[in-house]
Formats: structure tokens, C-alpha cells, sequence
């Protein structure tokens, strides 16, 4: 299946903004994060399709998942 | 320490004696408690019965990272409520230094003339001033630190207060002369009705303020400060990318309102985004980080150049680019930059000079994404043109001028950068607050959307009112202490750092504070606005969301589904 992934902010350091991932059926958040060298702890931020979801949040086919470092702001 | 009393109507100044009950208060507690005593909720905001209450924070001008934040309060004439705005810049810890605990501006000048007020050591001159009348707020910091000297601190209003509208702010120097924002509620209107066109600071031999037990407050601000360093957000994110990294984080959530709070996402998001500003930034050597007063180790602010490589504007926050760019449809940064240059010089709000032009498009006056055409209409605000001072009025205002019935406001003040029915606990917070639709008085975007302190989901209803109230009393506490609200990132995260805070107050002031009688500081100040704004006429039916939010947004299809019952449990504790 395919998703789309997109990086941010430090995240994108020496990888991506937005890629085509190709996965096996069932993949979860964290095979995405794997997949890309990403530290487990670096990622504080998951949405899948723009809504919050945990690393062991099973993915379909066309989902997009979103992962943000620790950020704030005003 | 003393409170100063500047009476505008008989041009005197007296110093007075702290009162008991002012003792423990700083910062928003304190400007509160002033109104609330001094002021009569029911008078005409621009008259003169208002008065103006300058006050550090209960930190100011110690060694605790963070904590030279200035509270400015009076009777808002945008909102008609008790407001407090607070801003970093180099005045908090000049009036500590001089031993000034607030200074309370009453009376309006009889004479039709203009005034500058010097704070020094000695007391206060008010002079008459010709000079600068009609001048925007850079030159007024330029000419002042040429006359006084780089180590002056200086609060200027530009044309924007002068004329009086309800969008206007009061603008303070930052250390290396840009301009931080006492943004939201027109006080920059209260100064410029009371005729005083700048106020400067000399600290030079300043007494300094009082500190009871000084290793017991070293030994806690160490740790505070080791807190704010770890913390990835307020050590890491905001010092690289600043605010605007959140352009992003709620264009994915679906939460960042765009064109006029119809859609939760923007096309153009990744052109304005934190992300493209600091490679902007960076590319044309601009500063990517510093901070806004002497002691910020978050620095979360920049400097921006244009494509010259030369300055165009500094403080350049989420709130602004989100407004202009995707409230407004606009998505070129170095318009916005522009368009946020010129608003600091003029002395406007940008939040709600965004939610006025918002409205202008909805009126067919501007088209949308038509960034050149805000900045013909701020040149207008700037001119005093007829035009100009209905845009300045604030959206209400423009909407009703020109029929506009969609106007994204809560008790008149535009509601920032994070749409209420994709973020439920900003929506109640922007309900609920005394100050009008306000992010920072109680600020769940943090829970909902950015994990800190918690995780509750922005797309449903359960645990916002219960979080929302939390954060108002803990942030009136904050705001009291003249701690810059982003310290909030690693204290909702760290009992070290909140316990720490506590032991500052007791080892600077002598008491015995627990962790409850810091938040019952938050409930107090809390339960004094409520108690003026019901004085000055509000009532449950003012803590509603505009209209509009009945519809649903995409892409989640959210909808506000918060009664108005459970609205009005908010502020019951």
C-alpha cells in the first residue's frame, strides 16, 4: 500500500518534506518513523489524515501521516 | 518599591506607598486590581475616567531567566471589558530597577496639547511634546535613544493611538531598538486619549528591587532555568523557528483558519510557514533567534530582511502570518513582512487589524489574496483617512459600515489563529476569557494540538472546559509573575520547574506559598475581572461564539457542539 509522509520543521533536516511511501499491508506509524531513521523521541507529533494518532496506529492505503518534532508557539 | 501616580488633568506626579493589598501582586494581578479599585466599570474607555496601569512582573529585574514582561491594563476601549496586554521589550525591568511597582495614569490634559512622560530615579517629568507628533513608532525609539541613550527604555504609541482607534497598542523597545507589541484591546487608544505620545525609562541609578532571601531564589532559578534549557520546546523549537512553526502543525490538523474562518487548511501554507521563514532568514542573514528582553534564554523572536538583504521586520509571529496570509488568502511572506513592519510602526494590533481586513474582503473592498491592497488600506489607517478610521475601529466596526454579518470576533476582539470547532479547547478559552477572543489567556492549543501538558483531542468536546478553565487561572498566575508564557511549555511538563517558580516567590517576598495559593493568585485575579466586566454590563450572553461557527469546517467537518451551560461552567470555581 501507499501513504504519503510528510516531515516538519527539524524533521526535514537531511531528509524530506513529502514522500510517497511504499509499505506492506498493516504497517503502523512506527514502520513509517523506521523507516526513515527517524529517533522514536525526535517524533512528538503524529496525524494520520490530520487527526492525532499513537505509533501503533494502523494505516490504510492513501492515508497521510504528519510527523512534528516537540514545537510550540502562540 | 512605590506606586507612581501620573494625573494627566492637572499634569502632577506623587509617589505613594505600596498598599498591603498590592503587596503580592505584579504584572496582570496587579494592573487588574488597579482598574478594578480605580476605574468605574460603566465609563467611556477613551474619557477620563479610564486610567492606564503600567507594572512589571513579581520577577522583575531578578536573575530568573524570562521574567521582564511588562502588563499594561485599563477598561479596553475595543472590548468594554477590563483588559490586560503584556509585552517583552526594555521597559518591565527598568521600572523594577527604579523601584517602581506600578505606575496608574489617570486624568486627560485640559489643554489641547501633547505630552512625554521621563522616569528616572528621582520621579517623573511630564513634558509637552511637538516633535514627534504624527511619527511613527521607529522614529520615536530612534530619536529617543539618540536623545537619552542606548540604555533607555521606551513605550511609544504611533499614529494609530494618536487618533484613537480601538485597534491601536502601546509599543515597547526591545534591546536592540525593534518593537514588541502591548497588543490586543486599543490601550495604544487610552494612552492617546490621555495625549501622551511616548513614555521613556532611566534606570541609572535605580535603587533595585527588593529580594528577601537571594540564595534561595538563585538556588530555584537555576533550576528553572535548566528546565526552560531542556525542554525541546521552549530550549530547541522556539528559538529555531519561532512562533510561526505552527503555520504548519495547524494547517495538518486541519485547525488554521483560512479565509475568514471558512476552510482549516490553506493552499498556500508551506509559502508562509515557519519552516520557509527561517530558510528565508537564514538565506538573506537575517537573525533567526534572539529575544525580546535582557534575560530570555527562549528567544523565540527574529529578524527578518527583504530580498535586499536589508531590515524589515522584526517579532514576526504565527499569529501575524497566519492572519494576513491565510485569513486573508495572501500567500507571499515578504508582503506579510511588509504589512507587519508597517503595523508595528503605526502602533495596530495585528491580529485584529488581520480579522478587520478579513471583513473588507467579505465586502467585496478588497479582493481576496490581495496582499498590495491590505497594505494600501493600512497606508489609509496610517493617513486617517475616513477609511482609514473605520478599518482602525476593528472588525465590529467595518462589518457593520459595510453589512458584513460574518465577523470572526468574541466581545469585539478579533479570535486568533486557531479555528474553535478543530481546536475545541481554544474555542472555549476564546468564549470564556474576560479579555475578549484571546489565545493567550488560557492557551489549550497546547494540550490539544501541540501534546504538551497532556494530550485531549482538539476534535472533541470532552475535557475542554475542565482544561480551558486550568489554563486561565494558571496563566493569570504566570501573566502576574512577568513570566514570558512560553515558560509554560516546560512547566506543564516539569514539577521541578513549577515547584521552583513557588519557591522564587517565597524566597523573593518572604511568604509561604504552596502550589495551591499560586493558583488561588490565578483564581483571585480571575474572579476581580470577572466582578468588573459584569460591573460594566456583561453578562452570560457575552461569552458566546460568533454566529458562524454553527457551520461545520473542513477537511474533519467539525462542528461546535459546546452549550452554552457548559460554556458558562468555565468560570465557576
Amino acid at each position: 500500500m501507499q501513504v504519503d509522509v510528510k516531515l516538519f520543521a527539524s524533521l526535514r533536516e537531511g531528509r524530506f518534506e513529502s514522500e510517497k511511501a511504499e509499505l506492506e499491508n498493516q504497517s503502523r506509524v512506527i514502520d513509517v518513523i523506521k523507516k526513515y531513521n527517524i529517533p522514536l523521541e525526535e517524533v512528538h507529533i503524529c496525524l494520520v489524515d490530520g487527526r492525532d494518532a499513537d505509533t501503533e496506529h494502523v494505516l490504510q492505503d492513501g492515508n497521510t501521516v504528519s510527523l512534528f518534532p516537540p514545537v510550540g508557539g502562540a | 518599591m512605590k506606586i507612581y501616580r501620573v494625573n494627566m488633568s492637572n499634569l502632577s506626579f506623587t509617589q505613594e506607598e505600596v498598599p498591603e493589598e498590592w503587596r503580592l501582586l505584579g504584572g496582570r494581578g496587579l494592573t487588574s486590581a488597579i482598574v478594578a479599585k480605580e476605574v468605574d466599570p460603566t465609563c467611556n474607555p477613551l474619557g477620563s475616567k479610564n486610567k492606564l496601569v503600567f507594572a512589571p512582573g513579581l520577577f522583575a529585574g531578578t536573575m530568573v531567566a524570562n521574567s521582564g514582561r511588562l502588563s499594561v491594563g485599563a477598561k479596553s476601549p475595543l472590548t468594554g471589558g477590563i483588559k490586560e496586554s503584556n509585552a517583552g521589550g526594555t521597559a518591565a525591568q527598568r521600572f523594577a530597577k527604579l523601584g517602581v511597582k506600578a505606575l496608574i495614569v489617570e486624568g486627560i490634559p485640559e489643554e489641547d496639547k501633547w505630552y512625554c512622560i521621563h522616569v528616572h530615579k528621582d520621579g517623573v517629568e511630564i513634558k509637552e511634546e511637538t516633535e514627534l507628533l504624527g511619527k511613527g513608532n521607529y522614529e520615536v525609539i530612534h530619536t529617543m535613544t539618540a536623545r537619552y541613550g542606548e540604555n533607555t527604555g521606551v513605550m511609544t504609541i504611533g499614529q494609530a493611538g494618536e487618533y484613537k482607534l480601538s485597534t491601536a497598542n502601546i509599543s515597547v523597545k526591545d534591546p536592540k531598538g525593534h518593537i514588541r507589541s502591548a497588543g490586543r484591546g486599543g490601550l495604544g487608544a487610552v494612552m492617546g486619549s490621555k495625549r501622551i505620545k511616548f513614555i521613556t525609562l532611566d534606570d541609572n541609578d535605580g535603587a533595585g528591587i527588593e529580594m528577601k532571601d537571594k540564595e534561595k531564589f538563585k538556588d530555584a532559578a537555576r533550576i528553572f532555568n535548566k528546565a526552560l534549557l531542556e525542554h525541546p520546546v521552549s530550549g530547541d523549537a522556539l528559538p529555531k523557528y519561532g512562533t510561526n512553526v505552527l503555520v504548519n502543525i495547524l494547517n495538518e490538523a486541519g485547525g488554521l483558519p483560512t479565509k475568514n474562518f471558512r476552510m482549516g487548511r490553506f493552499d498556500g501554507a508551506e509559502k508562509i510557514c515557519g519552516e520557509k521563514m527561517y530558510d528565508t532568514i537564514v538565506s538573506r542573514n537575517g537573525d533567526p533567534t534572539h529575544g525580546c528582553h535582557v534575560g530570555c534564554i527562549i528567544r523565540c523572536s527574529q529578524t527578518y530582511n527583504d530580498k535586499d538583504g536589508k531590515y524589515l521586520t522584526a517579532g514576526f509571529e504565527y499569529e501575524t502570518i497566519w492572519g494576513f496570509g491565510a485569513g486573508c488568502l495572501v500567500d507571499d511572506l515578504d508582503i506579510i513582512a511588509r504589512i507587519d513592519q508597517m503595523c508595528d510602526d503605526i502602533g495596530l494590533d495585528t491580529i485584529d487589524t488581520a480579522g478587520t481586513m478579513m471583513v473588507a474582503m467579505e465586502a467585496g473592498l478588497l479582493p481576496w489574496g490581495d496582499g498590495e491592497g491590505i497594505i494600501k488600506f493600512v497606508e489609509e489607517i496610517k493617513e486617517g483617512s475616513h477609511l482609514g478610521r473605520i478599518l482602525g475601529n476593528g472588525p465590529n466596526f467595518t462589518g457593520k459600515a459595510f453589512g458584513v454579518t460574518r465577523i470572526p470576533t468574541v466581545k469585539g476582539q478579533t479570535i486568533p489563529a486557531y479555528d474553535p470547532r478543530a481546536v475545541k479547547g481554544i474555542g472555549v478559552t476564546y468564549a470564556t476569557t474576560t479579555m475578549g477572543a484571546d489565545h493567550t489567556a488560557g492557551y489549550a492549543v497546547a494540550t490539544n494540538i501541540l501534546k504538551v501538558g497532556g494530550n485531549i483531542d482538539p476534535l472533541n468536546k470532552e475535557g475542554q472546559i475542565e482544561l480551558s478553565r486550568n489554563l486561565q487561572i494558571a496563566t493569570a498566575s504566570i501573566d502576574s509573575s512577568g513570566l514570558c508564557l512560553f515558560v509554560a511549555f516546560a512547566v506543564l511538563d516539569s514539577e521541578p520547574a513549577s515547584h521552583a517558580i513557588i519557591d522564587m516567590v517565597n524566597a523573593q517576598y518572604g511568604t509561604n506559598w504552596s502550589v495551591e495559593d499560586w493558583f488561588d493568585l490565578g483564581r483571585s485575579v480571575l474572579k476581580t475581572e470577572i466582578a468588573f466586566n459584569k460591573a460594566a454590563g456583561f453578562t452570560s450572553k457575552d461569552d458566546r461564539l460568533p454566529e458562524f461557527v454553527a457551520e461545520s469546517i473542513p477537511p474533519h467537518d467539525a462542528v461546535w457542539d459546546i452549550t452554552n451551560e457548559e460554556l458558562d461552567q468555565v468560570l465557576q470555581f
